[in-house]
């Protein structure tokens, strides 16, 4: 306790001087983001027709469900006591914003998610089982769910549903994460998140985190396949990241400038805030290096006429800057939610952890999990044919 | 008084038994003296009750909870704090009841100089000679319109009907999301039990009839414990006459610890 105490600045509540939510909370809308973000992405192609990024809709699907499968887990980490969380299924506090998530969780993961993904992937199912050998064999049996139809008829069928199901899919997307920002814009103790804004403000970055994160999973699954990167999609991809980004970042001006503009009484500590504490994390990186940087860089891409080679680097290393840009603006809520005294009177320190349960290493870990368990999926479902590869 | 659900008059029951007999219990009891002598009748009383009362009487609809602080009559003696961490075993580190120190100079008044040195448990050494300096003991404000019960994801914590928040922590997740919607910094996450916990206004000791610990430890009463059901609690008449305030009003939780001549300073 003494050592927190040396980290304060000026008074804070006593309660107030050890932070609440921890780097795993940062992690939590992170992934979620990436989720939704991902399913948009594939739904552009699916809903809206956009041919050019067919070959990242099946990447995208997995990539939304490997990150799905971990968006729960930082949370049970984090929880005083995990073994009480299934209480949020069986009494769910109804006026609670937090007590929904269990619902939307499932609803998405289970109604839109797993269902497009086996729609789309019935055929192939279907031939695995057929001529897979060993354990694989048994693994596309189960997936198949017992139906076996893949004449053309059903296949029709499958595809009205799915298209059906990605309908849905896209209004779930946006309450996922909508909703992930409700959680943190409906708490009018801490003027830093209370803001109707914040749930938009989520949508959209999680778009961009979403959109990014499929290029550049689809720029390094075509590098390590040796297959050669279809430039009309990553330029139709890096065009969607950059409106995108335009509005993100568009959005989180408009309530940056509205708060200064305001000047309520909890400006002055915001203000200090951002000034210090905060002052890397959200005005180098999050605004100058993740936002500015991409967004010129992609602008560049529009107007100037670049080669290939060049393109390809600049959408590498936006995709890059907008993922560590995203995490900082969700590290900025969350931990910069907690750093300043709802007295607005003094400022605390986060320290955070190695090994500890809410540490680094459990939070590296969880990124690298759903990268891993993305490797599996397309193991299993290749997102690509495998005529693709010789292109 | 927004906050009283109901105006319902708590009654000395004894008094109004002796004040207002019918005729018909007065026959009654008059014949049952005769029948049966003291000791029999009494005895009687409990065959026909079934069983012996709990004592006291405590009915859960017939209070709402409150505390009223007089800001001027606070010394920053700490014992509040004590007699709260020894009731309820607080611990270290942690704050159901603390105290703070408020320093303003003429010119700073909307930026206070405040410090709780391990929340004024030990008192205060003299600091400032200038200045207009005060004490605030802060507790639960047992919100009527609570932000933390709001926001439980399981329920875990609520109003109960007499007033008071509490915690249930067998049910608690220790997901923390109370903590942070309470607006006055007053929860914290229990380091041994894993659970929110803050200040239960000594919910087993008001039912027992008996005043919180904080209130029992203050030796110039500068924090007592207050009825608003209870029409003959000193405590109307203390809102009544003087200037009282509670903290962060615009926040609308309806909180009901009251502050008499609360600075404007005072977060």
């Amino acid at each position: 306790m003494e050592t927190i105490l040396h980290a304060v600045e000026g008074y804070m509540y006593l309660n107030e001087v050890e932070l609440q939510w921890s780097i795993l909370i940062v992690l939590y809308p992170y992934i979620t983001g990436l989720v939704a973000g991902a399913f948009i992405l594939a739904s552009l192609e699916r809903v809206f027709k956009v041919e050019a990024v067919k070959p990242t809709y099946r990447l995208a699907l997995l990539t939304a469900l490997a990150f799905l499968l971990v968006a729960p887990l930082p949370l049970q980490l984090h929880l005083g006591h995990p073994e009480r969380s299934f209480e949020m299924y069986l009494t769910p506090h109804k006026s609670s914003a937090m007590a929904m998530f269990g619902f939307v969780y499932l609803w998405y993961l289970m109604v839109v998610l797993l269902m497009e993904i086996w729609l789309d992937y019935r055929k192939d199912i279907v031939a695995g089982a057929e001529s897979a050998t060993g354990w694989k064999k048994w693994i596309y049996k189960l997936l198949t769910l017992g139906s076996r139809n893949v004449s053309p008829a059903a296949l029709r069928v499958d595809d009205k549903v799915g298209y059906f199901i990605t309908l849905i899919g896209i209004p779930s997307a946006f309450l996922l994460h909508g909703y992930v920002g409700f959680i943190f814009g409906s708490i009018k103790a801490n003027p830093w998140w209370s803001s109707p804004l914040m749930p938009v403000v989520f949508i959209f970055s999680a778009m961009v985190s979403g959109i990014a994160a499929v290029l550049l999973l689809y720029m390094l699954t075509s590098k390590l396949r040796k297959v050669r990167i279809d430039m009309r999609c990553v330029d139709t991809i890096g065009r969607y990241l950059l409106y995108t980004f335009i509005i993100d970042f568009s959005l989180e001006m408009l309530d940056l400038i509205h708060r200064i503009y305001e000047a309520d009484e909890s400006l002055k500590a915001l203000d200090f805030m951002v000034h210090t504490k905060l002052y890397f994390s959200q005005v180098i990186l999050q605004i100058g290096l993740g936002t500015l940087v991409p967004i010129a860089l992609l602008g560049l891409t529009q107007i100037a006429k670049l080669s290939d080679g060049v393109r390809k680097v600049i959408y590498a290393v936006c995709g890059s800057l907008t993922m560590v840009s995203i995490f900082a603006m969700r590290w900025n809520i969350v931990i910069g939610g907690q750093l300043f005294s709802k007295s607005f009177l003094g400022y605390t320190t986060y320290k955070m952890g190695f090994a500890t349960r809410e540490g680094l290493l459990p939070a590296v870990a969880l990124v690298v999990l759903p990268l891993i368990i993305l490797y599996v999926l397309v193991k299993l479902l290749p997102p690509w044919h495998k005529n693709e590869a010789a292109a | 008084m927004q906050y009283l659900p109901q105006a319902t008059h708590s009654e000395d029951r004894g008094r109004t038994i002796t004040m207002n007999l019918t005729r018909r219990e007065l026959l009654s009891k008059t014949t049952k003296w005769i029948l049966l002598t003291g000791a029999a009748a009494t005895a009687w009383d409990y065959v026909l009750a079934g069983k012996a009362d709990a004592s006291p009487n405590y009915d859960m609809t017939k209070h709402w909870w409150a505390m009223v602080i007089d800001v001027d009559k606070c010394i920053g003696c700490g014992n509040c704090v004590r007699a709260c961490e020894a009731e309820n075993d607080v611990p270290e580190g942690f704050f159901r009841t603390w105290v703070e120190r408020y320093h303003i100079e003429d010119w700073q008044s909307d930026h206070p100089d405040v410090d709780s040195s391990n929340g004024g448990h030990d008192g205060f050494a003299e600091k400032y000679k200038s200045g207009k300096n005060f004490f605030v003991p802060k507790l639960c404000n047992h919100c009527a319109d609570s932000p933390c019960v709001q926001v439980c994801p399981v329920g875990a914590t609520f109003r109960t009907p007499d007033g008071v928040v509490l915690v249930d922590e067998k049910y608690c997740l220790g997901c923390r999301y109370c903590i942070q919607a309470c607006p006055y910094g007053c929860r914290f996450l229990n380091p041994k039990k894993n659970t929110a916990d803050k200040c239960t206004l000594c919910y087993h000791r008001i039912t027992q009839g008996l005043t919180t610990a904080c209130c029992e430890a203050c030796p110039t009463q500068a924090r007592v414990l207050a009825d608003l059901k209870n029409p003959k609690d000193p405590v109307h008449e203390f809102l009544r006459t003087h200037n009282v305030q509670v903290l962060k009003p615009q926040m609308a939780t309806g909180a009901k610890v009251f502050y008499k001549n609360l600075d404007g300073s005072v977060r």
